[in-house]
């Protein structure tokens, strides 16, 4: 499977590589540059397996100055920059060009400052989600959005690609937790957005940096907002015998104005393949799935869930299933997030990450057993419902080209639904190269033209990650 | 008199604008003329979206509406109110303050990305903001965003509109999110702190599980200019619960007993609670009537009292702090002191200070906006060209000028 194509690497740069190489590593400290064939192999793709180039060089700085340094020189000469966090993106925004040097952020992963009294913490592009959740909940906070990958991906992909995860249905993706940047532009000018007050003046750039996949500069610190966590939380199972009737449910839930902080669903093939893999309890005898996470004191948890539990029961709800302690709410937890990973076990898949109006959920899910059906195909939906953010899972054989296109353009149709019924085509994974075609099915070309040149303005020559989020045609000269 | 221009319809915008970027004839961008303040430029028209008016989609069970730029904020609260629902962010009513009259709109409340007491949780204006319509400055119609919560497909221009103060676009259209109008609310009051005591109460109060949606200290020199006097006496730091009834009972009681170390406790019922609120949102003990300096300065929660002390050692200054201190509504006693001001904010660890009102001549010879550095400035013009390269549409946020 190779459709979708990269710009064709500038030989200007290629002919120069020994001289770039030799020139990038006097600019780093030792160690700082990987440059031999073999060593470069663990960057030329990212979660988006299915492509993969080698890039010219990786550059793993220590510090800004350095990141900086790097920039400067790879400006001046004109050549590509990829910026890097743990390569966990599941739309390619990560994946590097033959012509690219890689700026990899995984030497800077100190936490900086936490601050309990202004409820901030400024860390290191490089440091993990999950680490700065960890560092402050001794004290009784913690860092909001969590995707699935919170493991491994990093602060600086997280702002790279606005992401969210199963809690941010109460508490916002990304973007609504960030309240500054340290951001070193392409020319190696290094700016400071926001801190700790809630609002910067001027105009809001850290809000177009935040999604910005690496098109706008490199993001070296963050300051983000932490909040304490609350006093206890508890995930709920409600089985469905169809996958209509839960989406419905969702729909009429978040209709009835009650927000828990997660609404989660899973269809069956997904629940037979995170059953299997975490032995979390899932009901085994329903379609679909819904785990809900209600949060508070347990008085606070009894009114929520009575009040959802009434809903349910009108969606002719079969099974509803507390989680009776500590290690069986991790438990169901651990089956959610490790879907991805546990279908990987089974099957090739690819993810979709189409965002649809709550009120369209069930019909999309319809449409969407009919378009992989059409193909021959089989799917496992396992999503953000509360927030309409629906992930399809593609199973697919990567060994067989024709199965691999046939899942491909499967993936295409969905997400042409999702914006032909008021949605959008990535709600959580960004553009990158996967969904870089489909942008005009869902802007115009003024939409694009005034996107890109935005772009522009931070970088005139389209040096960082260039072959990603615009159509590679119809691009400004 | 400086020429008004109404288009009815994006449409008629978009002509307009491509007409004028032809013959360069500049514009300043109008909502419902709320701002009697920074004035217009010579030479420009202004260009009002007030002719854009209506709900064009109100979907409650989804939790979002689309309107039209120039529909008055009033007529959107009120279609709301009638499904109990409301915007998170508490738009800012800044008309007392600034003795100015007109209609504020729906598109001038997300241009000036005006957010009250609830930001300190549930966001800013910009948060709630999905989608935009807008004739950017060549006269091309443009969308960005979209109508559901999570959208990260391409860059979120969205943001970028967001507070751009009439700098970019004409915003003609914005989509935003919604959230039920909570069951019940409450305030809890702990009476006669100092400011730095105060800032030490809220800092713990939001350490609590107990979902506090705002904090404010009023000290006791607008203390009594809130509620008609019925706060208890003495400065009175202020904490507010919003939810399920039962909840509010059991969160307020957990409040309370962590509180009562740090002062005498007492508690306002939702009717008080909702007046406080909206007079806290709107700055209202600085409806005086008077022209006399008023900032709007937001820095890191904690620096909020130790700015305006740094300040009352050089000059007159009255002041009360709304977003558990990071917020400070600054009054001078005469001069703006614009210089003193941003040398303490930089001191504090940086934030920005905007200055709301003074008299004409004063606000034509004082930034009102905050300035930013060199670096910031250049991003900032380029970002102003890739929507408007004639520099057509003229703001004082960029300084008036390209
Ligand atoms: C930081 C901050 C600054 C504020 N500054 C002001 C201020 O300068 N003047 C003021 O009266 N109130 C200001 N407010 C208060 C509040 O935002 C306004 O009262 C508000 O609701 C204005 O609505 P309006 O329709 O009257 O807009 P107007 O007073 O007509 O315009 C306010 C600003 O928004 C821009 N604007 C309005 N409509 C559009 C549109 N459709 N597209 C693009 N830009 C538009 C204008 O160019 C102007 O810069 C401010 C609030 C905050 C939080
Ligand atoms: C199993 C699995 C589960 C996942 N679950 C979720 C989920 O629940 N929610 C979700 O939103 N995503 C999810 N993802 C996708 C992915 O983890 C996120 O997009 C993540 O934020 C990427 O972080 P990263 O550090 O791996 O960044 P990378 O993949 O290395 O980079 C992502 C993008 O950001 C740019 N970038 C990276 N670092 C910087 C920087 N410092 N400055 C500027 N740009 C930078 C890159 O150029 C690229 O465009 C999942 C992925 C996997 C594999």
């Amino acid at each position: 499977m190779d459709q979708i194509g990269f710009l064709e690497p500038r030989t200007s740069v290629l002919s120069r590589r020994r001289e770039i190489v030799a020139d990038l590593v006097d600019l780093l400290p030792e160690g700082c540059l990987v440059h031999e064939p073999r060593e470069l192999v663990p960057f030329e793709t990212d979660a988006f397996v299915s492509y993969r180039r080698l890039p010219l060089a990786v550059a793993l700085p220590e510090t800004t100055q350095q990141v900086a340094a790097v920039l400067k020189y790879c400006h001046r000469y004109g050549v590509p920059v990829v910026p890097r966090g743990a390569g966990t993106s599941l739309s390619g925004g990560a994946i590097p060009q033959e012509d690219a040097v890689v700026v990899g952020l995984s030497k800077m992963s100190r936490i900086l400052d936490v601050d309990f009294a202004n409820r901030t913490a400024t860390v290191q592009a490089g440091v993990t989600n999950l680490a700065i959740s960890e560092a402050v909940s001794a004290d009784g906070y913690f860092y909001a959005p969590d995707p699935s990958s919170q493991l491994a991906c990093t602060i600086g992909g997280n702002i790279g690609m606005n992401s969210g995860g199963a809690h941010c249905l109460k508490y916002g993706v990304t973007t609504n937790n960030l309240l500054g940047v340290k951001l070193v532009l392409v020319d190696g000018t290094i700016l400071d957005l926001g801190g700790k007050a809630l609002d910067a003046g001027g105009l809001d750039l850290l809000g177009v940096i935040c999604g910005g996949e690496g098109q706008l500069g490199i993001v070296t610190e963050a300051t983000v907002r932490l909040i304490a966590r609350p006093e206890g939380a508890r995930p709920v199972l409600f089985g469905f015998d169809s996958s209509e009737e839960a989406g419905a449910c969702v729909a009429d839930v978040i209709a009835a104005g009650i927000i828990p902080v997660a609404i989660e669903f899973m269809d069956k093939p997904a629940i037979e393949i995170c059953e299997a893999f975490a032995h979390a309890g899932y009901p085994m005898d329903v379609e679909a799935l819904l785990i809900v996470e209600v949060e508070g004191s347990e008085a606070e948890m009894e009114a929520m869930l009575a009040s959802i539990i009434a809903i349910a029961g009108r969606h002719g709800v079969k099974v509803v299933k507390e989680s009776q302690s500590a290690t069986e709410a991790a438990l169901i937890w651990k089956g959610r997030k490790s879907a991805f990973g546990a279908t990987g076990r089974i099957a090739d898949y690819i993810c979709m990450d189409g965002t649809v109006p709550l009120g369209q959920l069930p019909a999309v899910l319809r449409g969407t057993a009919e378009i992989v059906e059409k193909y021959g195909l089989r799917v496992a939906n396992v999503f953000h419902a509360g927030d309409g953010n629906m992930h399809p899972l593609i199973l697919f054989n990567a060994n067989d080209p024709e199965d691999a296109a046939k899942a491909e353009a499967a993936g295409n149709e969905i997400l042409k639904l999702c914006v032909d019924v008021g949605g959008c085509l990535t709600g959580e994974h960004g553009v990158g190269i996967e969904k870089r075609d489909l942008m005009r099915h869902q802007y115009s070309d003024a939409d694009l033209a005034q996107q890109m040149a935005v772009r522009a303005a931070f970088d005139a020559q389209w040096l960082l990650n260039p072959s990603k989020v615009f159509p590679l045609e119809g691009r400004p000269a | 008199m400086t020429p008004i221009h109404e288009p009815l319809s994006e449409d008629a915008a978009s002509r307009l604008v491509q007409v004028a970027s032809l013959s360069k004839s500049p514009f300043v961008i109008r909502g419902g003329g709320t701002r009697s303040l920074h004035g217009t430029p010579d030479g420009a028209d202004v260009l009002s979206a007030r002719g854009l008016n209506g709900i064009v989609a109100y979907n409650p069970a989804e939790m979002t509406m689309t309107a039209r730029a120039g529909t008055p904020l009033e007529v959107v609260e009120a279609a709301l109110a009638e499904k109990r629902q409301m915007l998170a962010f508490e738009p800012n009513d800044l008309r007392g303050v600034l003795g100015s009259s007109g209609i504020p709109t729906i598109g001038g409340v997300f241009a000036t990305n005006a957010s009250g007491p609830r930001r300190l949780t549930a966001g800013a204006a910009r948060d709630s903001l999905l989608g935009v319509r807008f004739v950017n400055g060549k006269g091309e119609i443009v969308k960005a965003g979209g109508r559901v919560m999570k959208n990260v497909t391409g860059l979120d221009l969205v943001k970028l509109l967001a507070g751009s103060h009439g700098s970019l676009a004409l915003l003609t259209e914005v989509t935003f999110r919604l959230l039920p109008v909570p069951e019940t609310s409450a305030t809890i009051v702990v009476s006669d702190l100092n400011d730095a005591e105060a800032a030490a109460a809220m800092a713990t109060a939001m350490s609590l599980p107990v979902e506090v949606s705002g904090a404010a200290h009023l000290p006791e020199s607008v203390r009594g200019r809130f509620i008609g006097g019925a706060l208890p006496p003495g400065a009175a730091t202020v904490l507010r619960l919003e939810g399920l009834s039962a909840s509010v009972t059991v969160r307020s009681e957990k409040l309370v007993s962590a509180m009562g170390r740090f002062g005498a406790v007492s508690r306002l019922e939702a009717e008080g609670t909702k007046r406080l609120w909206r007079e806290i949102r709107d700055a209202a003990p600085y409806a005086d009537g008077t022209p006399r300096p008023l900032w709007r300065v937001s820095v890191a929660p904690i620096a909020g009292q130790q700015l305006v002390a740094a300040l009352r050692l050089e000059t007159g200054v009255d002041a009360f702090y709304d977003w558990q201190g990071g917020l400070v509504w600054l009054r001078m006693e005469s001069d703006p002191e614009a210089a003193l001001l941003r040398r303490y904010v930089k001191a504090v660890g940086g934030g920005h200070a905007t200055l709301l009102r003074a008299r004409p001549e004063v606000l034509a010879a004082t930034q009102a906006f905050q300035p930013q550095t060199e670096a910031i400035l250049a991003l900032q013009s380029r970002v102003k060209a890739s929507f408007d390269p004639s520099g057509l549409f003229k703001s004082p946020m960029l300084g008036w000028e390209g």
